[in-house]
């Protein structure tokens, strides 16, 4: 990994460690660097940058909530604002813990989608109506329940080097 | 007869964290909102009717009007209009009729 411009450039190893990481984060240097034909501790050089320079940013458990029993509801809101009090908007939803995504989009005025979670439909309407739509700036509010999930997947390194190739 | 401090409290204008935001359903904001029984009147000849019935019977009427504006005789006739079942214009019409005699009787009162 190389710093250029200011900007991060991964090389060779870089992006298969990457994959490798996507697919199974618990895997030692020891094994990555068996995988790979290259020492751990050159494995381990190549991590301690990335993790250094913010390009993983975090390890983390996939939990299967209906599994230990957390009942929960998903929705995804569409936050239609004021131009000049979006950024303020995204900043304060950001800032909840019932707000587990929040990006801006220009595909129908200026809004903010955010993924939100709650315990019910009870909870998730009064934490849109007590904490979102009196934020100044908001204008309206989409709100659809997710009832059913059929595709959940990170973005995949492997699929877009593969993809950008072609 | 009613104190003037206890009138003028049910009157004033609530922060706008504490104001009625109307939605017509789960989560969806209409971008209405009221923070004041003056506003409120008016609000309720302007909002989608399908708004009015969403709120009605949830309770969230009575219990903005008790807890907000502090007003239980108010919130008293909201909760017995469900009892009745309207919806569409006639929910509306008598939720106004209801809200706004109380405001005008209130604002009599308020100034005599």
């Amino acid at each position: 990994m190389k710093i250029k411009n200011q900007a991060v450039v991964l090389d060779n190893l870089d992006w298969k460690i990457l994959q490798i990481l996507q697919e199974n984060a618990k895997q030692t240097y020891t094994e990555i660097g068996q995988l790979l034909g290259v020492a751990h501790s050159t494995i381990y050089d190549h991590i301690h940058k990335m993790e250094e320079h913010g390009v993983i940013k975090k390890y983390t458990a996939v939990v299967d909530l209906e599994k230990i029993g957390i009942k929960h509801v998903t929705a995804i809101m569409t936050v239609f604002t004021n131009p000049q009090e979006s950024e303020k908007v995204a900043k304060r939803l950001s800032e909840s813990k019932e707000v587990l995504e929040v990006s801006a989009s220009l595909s129908e005025n200026l809004s903010i989608i955010a993924k939100v979670v709650a315990e019910n439909q009870n909870r998730l309407h009064l934490f849109i109506a007590q904490s979102v739509a009196p934020l100044p700036g908001v204008l309206r509010i989409r709100t659809s329940i997710i009832t059913r999930k059929y595709k959940d997947e990170r973005f995949s390194i492997e699929k877009w080097k593969m993809e950008s190739k072609h | 007869m009613v104190a003037n401090s206890s009138i003028s409290r049910v009157l004033r204008k609530v922060p706008r964290e504490n104001a009625f935001y109307f939605f017509t359903s789960i989560g969806n904001y209409t971008g209405e909102n009221a923070a004041s029984l003056e506003e409120f009147v008016r609000k309720i000849k302007e909002v989608d009717a399908k708004s009015l019935g969403f709120h009605l019977y949830r309770g969230d009427f009575e219990k903005w009007v008790a807890e907000t504006l502090e007003d239980e005789e108010l919130a008293e006739k909201i909760r017995s209009l469900k009892s009745l079942s309207p919806s569409g214009n006639s929910l509306r019409n008598q939720l106004y009729l209801i809200v706004s005699k109380q405001y005008e009787k209130l604002k009599g009162e308020f100034c005599s």
